[in-house]
Formats: C-alpha cells, sequence, structure tokens
C-alpha cells in the first residue's frame, strides 16, 4: 500500500501499476456518468452506435453532482453506489475503459472484467462531496444534456483523493480491510 | 384557533430544506469528533476527519454536504386546533421543497415514474407524513433521506417463533451486506411490530430521534446499546475500509402486532444524517 499521483486517462500500464489498498491522487481527465447514461450508453453498444466518448484508457466518476452556484465549478460532487452500474460495466471495460470511481462494492462479474482488461475500480469517500469538489478545476457538458444532474459530463481533477479496492490481479481491499477489524 | 398562512408553510419548508443539506446537526458532528476518538483504524479515524472536514466547509460555503440531497422526507404534527389559510398543507409543503431546493441549488432526485423515469425537476413530489395531536402548534421535522442507504434498508414479515434472537439476526444481516454501499458509519433505524406498512414507518421514524439519545423505555434502550456494540464488532468501519465505527447510533421503535406476526425493518441512514425542524 503506497500514495500514487497518477495521471488520467491512464498511460498504457498505469492502471495496472495500482495495487489493493493503494491511496492514489489523481490529475487530469475524467467522465462522469451514472445509471441513467449506463443504461444509454449500453443500448447505444447494443445498436452499433459509437459511444459518445472514446473509452480508451479512460476513467468514469459515478457522480450526479449538484448544480454549481454562479461562479463555481460545480456543486457537491462525491461519489455514488457503484453496484447499480455493474450490468453495464463489463461490456464498458471491453471497449477500454481502465478506471472506475465510486463507492462499494462490485459484483463478481465486474471484478473478474477488471482483473480480464487490466482495470482498476477504486473509491472515493462518500458523502464528502463539498470536499471532493474543491479537487474539481473544470466541468464541461458532453452528453445527453436531457439527463439533467446524470448527464455525462467532463471533469478536469487535481490531486483527487481515491483508494484502489479491485485491481487488476483480482484482489479486493474491502474483503481484507474489513477482516482484519471484525470480531464477530 | 390559531390561523397559519400557506405562505409561512411554504418559507419554512424552504428554509430547512437548505439548512438540512447545508448545516449538518450538532449531534452528528458530536458523533464524528467522539468516534475519531475510539477508532482504531488509522483510515477509519482519516475518514472521519475528513467528514468534519466536509460538514465545515457545507456549512462555510452552503454548498450541500453530500450530492444526493435526497427525498425529502416529512413528518408532520399537526394541532387539531390549527386553521390553515390559503391553500392545503401538501401543497404548501411541496411548494417549500420547489423553493428550497432551486434558490439552494440542490439536486433534483426525483423521477415521476418508477418504470419510465423521468426528472420531475423540482424534487417533488416529498414524502409526507401526517399525524393529528392536540393543540394549535403545526410542527414539521424534514430529513433529506440519501438514495444509497434507502436502497440497502430492508423489512421481513418473521413470525414469532423467531423471537428476538431472529430480529436481531435479521438486523446484523441486513447491517453486514450494507457493507460500504450505505456509507458508514450509518444511523440504523429499526422498527420492530404493527404491520406490513407500520414497520417500516417506525423504522425511519425512529431516525429522526437525535444521535445519543436512549428510548426513554429502559428495556428498548438496552436493546439499542446492545445491537449498536454489535454492529460495531462486524469491524465494517467507516466507508467499508474496516473499523470499529460501523454505526454512530442504533435506534429501535415498537408497536403492538399480529397474534401470528413479528415484522421487523431496518431503515439505514448514512453518515449524512440530516434533519431539520420548525415549529409554527
Amino acid at each position: 500500500m503506497s500514495e500514487k499521483r497518477i495521471r488520467v486517462p491512464f498511460d498504457p500500464g498505469a492502471a495496472e501499476s495500482l495495487k489493493s489498498g493503494d491511496t492514489v491522487l489523481l490529475s487530469g481527465t475524467i467522465y462522469t456518468a451514472r445509471d441513467a447514461a449506463h443504461k444509454r450508453m449500453a443500448e447505444q453498444l447494443e445498436n452499433g452506435e459509437a459511444l459518445p466518448v472514446d473509452l480508451e484508457g479512460q476513467v468514469i466518476y459515478y457522480v450526479g453532482p449538484t448544480p454549481a452556484r454562479p461562479g463555481e465549478v460545480i456543486g457537491s460532487a462525491g461519489p455514488t453506489t457503484s453496484s447499480r452500474m455493474d450490468a453495464y460495466t463489463p461490456a464498458l471495460l471491453s471497449h477500454g475503459l481502465k478506471g472506475m470511481i465510486g463507492k462499494g462494492y462490485r459484483s463478481r462479474e465486474v471484478i473478474d472484467a477488471i482483473q480480464k482488461n487490466n482495470a482498476v475500480y477504486m473509491v472515493a469517500i462518500g458523502g464528502t462531496g463539498a470536499l471532493l469538489a474543491r479537487k474539481i478545476t473544470a466541468s464541461a457538458l458532453v452528453a445527453y444534456e436531457d439527463l439533467g444532474t446524470e448527464a455525462i459530463r467532463r471533469l478536469e481533477v487535481e490531486d483527487f483523493p481515491c483508494i484502489v479496492i479491485n485491481d487488476s490481479e483480482g484482489n479486493d481491499f474491502y474483503e481484507s480491510s474489513q477482516q482484519s477489524f471484525s470480531n464477530d | 384557533m390559531k390561523v397559519i398562512q400557506y405562505t409561512e408553510i411554504v418559507d419554512e419548508v424552504s428554509r430547512i430544506c437548505q439548512e438540512a443539506n447545508f448545516d449538518l446537526a450538532e449531534d452528528v458532528v458530536n458523533a464524528f469528533k467522539e468516534s475519531v476518538k475510539t477508532e482504531s483504524s488509522a483510515a477509519g479515524k482519516s475518514i472521519l476527519n475528513q467528514l468534519i472536514e466536509n460538514a465545515d466547509i457545507a456549512t462555510s460555503n452552503r454548498v450541500p454536504m453530500c450530492q444526493d440531497t435526497g427525498v425529502s422526507v416529512f413528518l408532520v404534527k399537526l394541532g387539531q386546533d390549527c386553521h390553515i389559510t390559503g391553500g392545503r398543507l401538501e401543497d404548501a409543503i411541496n411548494e417549500g421543497v420547489r423553493k428550497g431546493y432551486d434558490e439552494g441549488y440542490l439536486r433534483y432526485s426525483i423521477v415521476d415514474d418508477p418504470i419510465t423515469r423521468k426528472n420531475t425537476g423540482d424534487n417533488t413530489p416529498a414524502v409526507i407524513h401526517i399525524e393529528l395531536v392536540e393543540g394549535d402548534t403545526l410542527d414539521v421535522q424534514m430529513s433529506a433521506k440519501g438514495g444509497g442507504a434507502e436502497n440497502m434498508s430492508a423489512m421481513k414479515m418473521l413470525t414469532p417463533s423467531a423471537g428476538l434472537d431472529g430480529v436481531k439476526d435479521f438486523i446484523m444481516k441486513t447491517v453486514k451486506e450494507a457493507g460500504p454501499n450505505a456509507c458508514p458509519p450509518l444511523v440504523v433505524g429499526i422498527g420492530i411490530g404493527g404491520n406490513f406498512e407500520v414497520a417500516p414507518y417506525l423504522a425511519k421514524k425512529s431516525l429522526f430521534r437525535p444521535v445519543g439519545e436512549r428510548h426513554p423505555d429502559k428495556d428498548i434502550a438496552a436493546l439499542e446499546m446492545e445491537l449498536h456494540e454489535a454492529v460495531n464488532r462486524l469491524g465494517i468501519g467507516p466507508q467499508g475500509l474496516g473499523g470499529d465505527t460501523t454505526a454512530l447510533d442504533i435506534k429501535v421503535e415498537t408497536a403492538p402486532c399480529h397474534i401470528a406476526a413479528l415484522p421487523v425493518a431496518v431503515n439505514l441512514n448514512c453518515h449524512a444524517s440530516r434533519h431539520k425542524h420548525f415549529v409554527i
């Protein structure tokens, strides 16, 4: 376990270098997408259409931010529960997606797909949307504007703090960290 | 008979919707501060400190502490000697939600239909529970209830032979399965008894009690404390990353029930336990 500063989108090999339990500070560009945007991307893939974003090496942040006050970049912007995106995630990973930021457990299928595609699943601290918004320096609408807070946005982030849960070797940090404190 | 204006209710509801999302109540912040002292996980301590910092930023910058500004849930105690003039009480509450979520730059998190799912664009309709009480005051409690913890909540129609042990097992199982998804440290609301709709209502209602306050019935208070210790032995910890602080508190409410039934409901609240209150 160590603290690593990483550029996003990932350079080749960078996602694999992150290990379960690592603290990571991400800088660069990431994309937002949650339930409704995932459903729409899945439909586009099914119909053989191009996705609004080229996912090669990219990171998706599961977030539906609050509106920005005038003069602000974004409102509150913490992670939402990742498991709701599980049904759609393996397909996105096979289209080049390398990283995801959310909170909570992933399904067996997603953990396996992360390993297979040399990707990484990270979490940010849920319920710290005011604090995390300070790490976001720009926000621009990219697609699905009609979805409101669920639209796809491009975010510029600087030292955005995450913890690696599932890595490309199939490790799960939730499992190992909870075990060491359980007296059940 | 006291006359209460519709517009007065709208303004008060708008105010508490915003304050609930910006100003984390003292009981919750104090619970964070107490937990920092006892948490043995370094990561857990760090997370608790970030929750305190986040609450500070939210208050000073008038930005929501969490982007999920929730379903607006209201517990209303309406005195029988009140007369509300200028419109319906429920309309006033929904108009207050509309105003508060717009003026506060809060997120609209409600869809009009569970299947076709179009955002209503103003966070209405609110969930409103009204109880008629004696007197001439209108007492309104509001909760901004996040979706993540609500999704991990559960209800079970146990039968009498399951007994208190069965109830405890179901509670522990629910908290365990929720793990990090419900954003621990949690406040766990439990309803035991009633029927199929009463048990979850009791669980929800229990979450409106301040963190740290014990039930006036000493047996229920003892059960709350026992469950709190048991939940914190699970090792889930802050954000599910391991530790002793899985729950900030456990609340239990009970009600009479059918001779054949033992309903139990577990309503989880994330650490952003947002409750505000006004009385007219």
